[in-house]
């Protein structure tokens, strides 16, 4: 991507007392992004949010938009729009107002305001609600109002700050598609703060993983997952085995790694040189397992005893303990509605994957 | 079940009419009386006023209802001069006791939350002296040799004294000192609820810190500020003590006219006359904002 990034933050760093809740960010963002930045909470993620916002200063470092500097700059003069975790709608106003306050500040004519307004409420789909105060609105519906009032002024950059976060289940996966939607029909640049993988994977473009005030990762939520980095980007989305060994050998595309706790040689994509005998860490899905008959001498094969099943309908998860004691999962998808389980406790399996559907971590 | 059920609406019934009960004794029963009073005639006695119901030497019981205080409320123009000037004094405290109060109670809810109760400690310790005193302090520092004076002189600032004590400006010092913590502490309690994302959001959406104020934060503290206000008025209405000790002959308001009635004159038909008129005053703006509240409740 050679193009300007939209927004660019260069060493940042924020300090509260002797915290550390930012630690020396640099990260790019580009035009039309969906990009979220994503972590537990305490991460430095808002704190992030609120620094591109305007409302915290950074002890150090330098933020850009569209190649300018707008560390000083107050919130009231930045072209970015925030939508609130509180949603923050002002409770004396009716909904109309709230979406129009920004519109108002900015000195645009009644009518272009009214026109504006009522684009707003079609885009989010709550036009019979304009004259309602927000304490007369439910949770979702609030969301919509914060929503058409933070895109109102058509801003460059949108910020979320947990934009979904106080919506329950079913309305939260609804609405998780509307966003990127309109996000797509605007062509606005969405930064999202979330600490919930499941939404930061559906809707992004890319992800930055954050951990203690740095970054642990940014990618697109696919290579996230398939190729975490480091322990913790691979236990943070969803689940994984890891499998400690050490590095015995290396050829164009791989490298052969001897782990007692596989029991054996694992066999996975590599093309980083790296020295004969260091530790690692492979690192594979539950889904990437495959079931397949005992004995066999290939690499990538571990045999154990299935000690716990976990049936959630669409697939299942399985617990096997290895002959080291190390205990793996693998999932299967359960394609037919009542077959007889192919699989039972006690069962002794053998596993096998693909050596390109494994990852090595260093770390 | 039934008859614990029973108790419990008895129960209920008891709280709810304690408050009603209070109101009655303590307030409508003293201003029925007050009222009796005022529409009797005076006389030199003890009680100074006639009865209403009198029997006269036919030895029929007649009803003698007497609207002359009130008439001479509305023709002499002294009273509806005090009227005025309470309504003044009122209005003008209440003023400054906002645009004081209004600033000092803000900085205390934005305050970091282990400075507030201490500041709040200095509003209020003050009183925990006796008003008297505290009144009387004042004259201390705003007569002609007072400590006002000397150090306006010390300064350089003025040649000789000005009169302060005496004046309607001593008693507007007074009345603003001493009822500030009446809207300091409602408007502290509306001003530290306010959300601060709501002024963060306002800045976000191109709203400068002043406009901030002007659109969010005033509107949002208007009920702490009507309550604080009320709290001023109502009783600066009424004022006795403060134009009595610190203003001067000039000083006219109700509450002293008032004392002047019940105690110098012995005139009570009339003063009870003007504690009548008093309250009906002060009952006004009270019914027209529980109107108006109602009708926004409406609205909503």
């Amino acid at each position: 991507m050679d193009e300007e990034p939209i927004v660019r933050i260069e060493g940042v760093t924020k300090t509260f007392g002797s915290m550390y809740a930012v630690d020396d960010i640099s990260l790019q963002i580009y035009r039309g992004e969906f990009f979220s930045l994503l972590g537990s909470s305490g991460c430095g993620k808002t704190t992030l949010l609120r620094m591109l916002a305007g409302f915290e200063t950074p002890t150090q470092g330098r933020i850009y938009i569209d190649g300018k500097d707008i560390t000083d700059v107050p919130p009231y003069r930045r072209p970015i729009n925030m939508m609130f975790q509180s949603y923050a709608l002002f409770p004396h106003m009716s909904v109309i107002d709230n979406i129009a306050f920004g519109l108002k500040q900015e000195g645009m004519p009644a009518d272009a305001c009214k026109e504006r307004v009522d684009e707003m409420l079609d885009l989010v789909q709550i036009s019979a609600l304009g004259k309602r105060k927000p304490h007369q609105l439910s949770g979702g519906q609030r969301q919509r109002v914060a929503l058409a009032r933070s895109l109102a002024k058509h801003p460059r950059i949108l910020l979320l700050d947990e934009p979904l976060g106080a919506l329950d289940k079913k309305l939260r996966e609804r609405t998780q598609f509307e966003l990127v939607n309109i996000q797509e029909r605007l062509g606005i640049t969405f930064i999202v703060v979330t600490h919930d993988q499941e939404e930061a994977m559906t809707m992004s473009s890319r992800v930055a993983l954050m951990r203690e005030g740095r970054i642990e990762q940014i990618d697109t939520p696919r290579m996230i997952y398939e190729f975490p980095r480091s322990r913790y980007a691979a236990s943070f989305f969803g689940s994984i085995n890891l499998l400690h060994g050490v590095v015995d050998s290396q050829d164009e595309e791989c490298i052969n790694v001897l782990s007692d706790e596989a029991g054996g040689m694992l066999r996975v994509n590599y093309s980083h040189p790296i020295a004969i005998g260091t530790d690692v860490t492979v690192a594979v899905r539950p889904e990437k397992l495959r079931l397949i008959t005992a004995g066999t001498d290939e690499p990538n094969t571990v045999e154990g005893v299935i000690e716990e099943i976990a049936y959630l309908g669409d697939v299942s998860i399985y617990h096997v303990d290895l002959a080291s004691g190390k205990r793996i999962q693998f999932t299967q998808s359960n394609t037919q509605a009542l077959a007889e389980q192919p699989l039972d406790w006690g069962q002794t399996v053998t596993l096998t994957w693909q050596s390109q559907a494994a990852g090595v971590l260093t770390e | 079940m039934s008859r614990l059920q029973r108790s419990i609406n008895w129960g209920r019934l008891g709280i709810a009419a304690l408050p009603w009960f209070w109101l009655g004794l303590f307030f409508v029963l003293p201003f029925l009386y007050v009222l009796k009073i005022s529409l009797a005639e005076p006389q030199l006695a003890q009680p100074p006023y006639m009865d209403l119901v009198r029997e006269f030497e036919d030895g029929i019981m007649t009803l003698v209802v007497n609207f002359g205080n009130y008439q001479l409320l509305l023709e002499d123009s002294l009273y509806i001069n005090a009227l005025m000037g309470s309504l003044k004094v009122a209005a003008v405290s209440t003023f400054f006791a906002v645009l004081i109060g209004y600033p000092m109670a803000y900085a205390i809810a934005r305050a970091p939350s282990h400075w507030r109760l201490p500041l709040l400690m200095l509003i209020i310790l003050p009183f925990w002296t006796s008003f008297l005193i505290r009144v009387y302090a004042w004259i201390g520092i705003l007569k002609n040799n007072g400590l006002l004076n000397q150090f306006l002189m010390w300064t350089g600032l003025i040649d000789a004294p000005i009169d302060i004590l005496y004046t309607q400006t001593a008693v507007y010092i007074g009345i603003v000192y001493s009822y500030l913590p009446f809207i300091v502490l409602p408007l502290y309690a509306t001003l530290v609820r306010l959300d601060q994302s709501l002024l963060e959001a306002a800045a976000d959406l191109g709203c400068p810190p002043l406009k901030q104020f002007l659109l969010i934060t005033l509107p949002l503290s208007l009920p702490g500020l009507i309550a604080g206000s009320m709290l001023v008025f109502i009783p600066v209405m009424g004022e006795f003590v403060i134009p009595d000790l610190l203003g001067g002959p000039n000083t006219l308001m109700l509450g002293k006219l008032m004392w002047t009635e019940f105690f110098a004159n012995k005139d009570w038909p009339l003063a009870s006359a003007l504690a009548a008129v008093l309250l009906v005053v002060l009952i006004i703006p009270f019914v027209l904002l529980r109107h108006m509240e109602q009708r926004s409740e409406e609205a909503e």
